[in-house]
């Protein structure tokens, strides 16, 4: 689900918090994950409120955006959510998943998230149980890479689908 | 201050809830290399535009401190070198000070751009030399160093704009003598504006670090600054003490401990000799509740842990609000697990070597000192090598203003941590230290910053940040922290005769 960012920008919190834990009831034994769109709460404080409103209302997994909006995932905003999820944590023992989406776009910067997942969460969240990339652009650039490693040689992008 | 309120269980904030940092995959090493460095294995004194052997035919071994090798000989400059070296000062001064003001210029950028061509070289010699982690010497101490150079090459053709109304002059030569911690960047703090006022200079770096002042002298010449204007002399503290006293010297400037601030100030009182002296400093870190307590854990880190904690401004002193006393001090020291202390060339190296074996043993000392004095002391598990001076990050807590690990200047990662509960009690506190170089606030509420800063007595205060510099920022203490300020138009004053 994509919370409404309209009822959250103008500090209708409780709605938000009530949506949210609406769906996560639906859900049942499904996996609740919730899109905050960072792009449009503007502010890294709106970004931990919504983090924080999100977990405690019931999701299992954050994400920062649809792909629709521009700005995607960016580092700060990966960190601050990554903070909210080890405050959760050690508050609750619970382990929210994280999935940053759109910006990322080729195996250097996935790998700078990695790190800053290791070093805010931890071992435990180095997992795609818990941690997931939403970068279609990404998978080609590994592709890339990877036939790099066999051939020493970059290929050109042609070579690769764009789906 | 009870002893339970700053004592937490771990890194975690209810019962056993633990983050692991290091189950899964660490860091492969990430050395810069040092292949392309040029170091000559003796170095002998620069005066007068060239490298000349020592009078005193003595020279000494400047080592590594990560691994405890000897990188070069460098002479040891004796009373008759200083003298020489004076007198040379003396000589170019009279040409230097009548030079058209925009030449000056001229050289001081041909100077900071020379530097910043040569900045990979510099970096790494740096952390040879001094044991800074790469990341500090390449991306701090070399870029601050030429834009020191950049920005006072701006001044030099408009010091009558500087002071409005006053003739301004040249002091003379001045004597200069810079600290081991930031071994190129006080070279610059102190060359140039130095030179953008028309005076010539005799500079002393520390005995531990003379590398990157001596590679400065190789840039001077390839910039050619006259003969003489520069001149970069060798030595421990009797060379220092030589040049402080030497009849000639019209300005002194000093970066360094306080007890040798004093006897200075003995050894110049009933001269007429103008002097700059930037001393220790015990800064107090002051978190208020209402901060952004993740930015300010990190800002924490880099107050204290920031060149291995070499540092006269570092903040020392941590004063957290009570209510947030334990989630500050859990998440510090959870942070602090993910710091890296190893090989200073490394690129993923947090703490590098700590700068000699005297330090070492000094800092080892203090923390002694902490235990017994019955302080809670931690550290986090990380791996330190077994060659080298390498000391871990260090908290202390369950102290008071009353233990000396409080009171006295450690220079090294130790920090010693209190809580408080109102901001005149915090405020008492910060200022109750014979100090008073630089201070830090934290709190999201500007009013609170204005009330804070305008009554900490120091030089320097940051608000939500710490250790930042800039040279068009004046740099100085209150107190026995110094007197004269570094940096900026303020920095121009102490060079200049004002009429």
């Amino acid at each position: 689900m994509v919370i409404s960012r309209g009822e959250f920008l103008r500090g209708n919190y409780s709605y938000t918090f009530d949506e949210v834990a609406t769906i996560k009831d639906a859900c049942g034994s499904a996996h609740l994950k919730v899109i905050l769109e960072t792009g449009e709460l503007q502010t890294l404080d709106n970004v931990r409120k919504a983090s924080d409103i999100a977990m405690y209302a019931g999701a299992d997994f954050i994400k920062t955006s649809t792909g629709k909006v521009s700005p995607a995932a960016t580092q700060p905003v990966t960190l601050v959510m990554l903070e909210a999820i080890r405050d959760f944590y050690l508050k609750t023992g619970k382990h929210i998943g994280m999935k940053p989406a759109g910006g990322i776009r080729d195996a250097k910067t996935a790998l700078q998230y990695l790190v800053m997942v290791k070093e805010t969460l931890g071992s435990d969240w180095l997992t795609p149980d818990l941690f997931r990339f939403g970068a279609s652009t990404l998978a080609n650039d590994l592709l890339m890479q990877i036939i790099k490693q066999d051939t020493g040689i970059y290929q050109s992008r042609d070579y690769f689908s764009n789906d | 201050m009870s002893k339970n309120t700053t004592t937490v269980n771990g890194t975690s904030t209810s019962e056993g809830i633990k983050i692991d940092f290091n189950k899964i995959w660490g860091y492969d090493p990430a050395p810069e290399s040092s292949d392309h460095i040029r170091l000559k294995k003796k170095y002998d004194l620069f005066i007068g535009g060239k490298f000349v052997k020592p009078k005193s035919g003595k020279y000494f071994k400047t080592i590594n401190p990560a691994n405890e090798k000897t990188i070069a000989e460098v002479a040891e400059a004796d009373d008759s070198d200083v003298d020489v070296a004076v007198k040379a000062a003396k000589k170019a001064f009279g040409p230097w000070s009548k030079l058209d003001p925009s030449v000056r210029g001229k050289y001081l950028y041909r100077i900071a751009r020379l530097i910043q061509e040569r900045a990979r070289e510099f970096a790494v010699i740096e952390s040879m030399d001094g044991g800074k982690p790469i990341r500090e010497s390449r991306d701090v101490d070399v870029p601050l160093a030429a834009a020191h150079f950049f920005y006072y090459a701006g001044w030099a053709d408009k010091l009558q704009y500087a002071f409005p109304g006053k003739n301004v002059r040249p002091v003379g030569v001045a004597g200069q003598i810079i600290p081991w911690n930031f071994p190129l960047l006080m070279a610059a703090w102190k060359i140039a504006p130095a030179l953008a006022t028309g005076n010539t200079v005799v500079l002393k770096p520390a005995e531990t670090t003379p590398l990157t002042a001596l590679k400065l002298a190789e840039i001077i010449q390839e910039a050619g600054l006259p003969d003489g204007v520069v001149n970069i002399i060798t030595g421990a503290g009797k060379t220092g003490a030589a040049l402080v006293s030497h009849p000639d010297v019209n300005k002194i400037a000093f970066t360094g401990s306080t007890l040798v601030g004093k006897s200075i100030m003995k050894s110049i009182a009933g001269t007429d000799k103008k002097y700059t002296l930037e001393l220790g400093g015990k800064a107090a870190n002051i978190i208020f509740a209402d901060a952004a307590i993740d930015q300010a854990v990190e800002g924490i880190v880099n107050a204290i842990f920031f060149n291995q904690g070499h540092v006269c401004c570092a903040g020392s002193r941590l004063f957290v609000q009570e209510s947030v006393a334990d989630e500050v001090i859990s998440k510090l020291k959870m942070r602090m697990e993910t710091l890296i202390v190893g090989n200073p060339l490394d690129k993923n190296t947090d703490i590098g070597a700590i700068n000699s074996r005297m330090q070492f043993n000094k800092i080892n000392e203090y923390i002694q000192i902490g235990l017994n004095e019955g302080a809670e002391m931690y550290q986090p598990e990380c791996n330190i090598p077994e060659d080298g001076y390498f000391c871990r990050p260090t908290l202390f807590t369950g102290v008071s203003q009353s233990n000396r690990i409080v009171q006295e200047e450690i220079f090294g990662p130790v920090l010693a941590i209190q809580t408080f509960r109102t901001p005149e009690e915090v405020l008492e506190k910060a200022n109750n230290t014979p100090y008073g170089l630089s201070g830090g606030v934290w709190t999201d509420k500007g009013s609170k910053i204005f009330n804070m800063t305008t009554r900490i007595r120091a030089g320097v205060i940051w608000a939500n940040t710490f250790n930042k510099f800039d040279p068009t920022s004046p740099f100085g203490g209150y107190k026995e922290s110094g007197i004269g300020r570094e940096g900026g138009l303020h920095g121009l004053m102490p060079y200049l005769n004002l009429e």
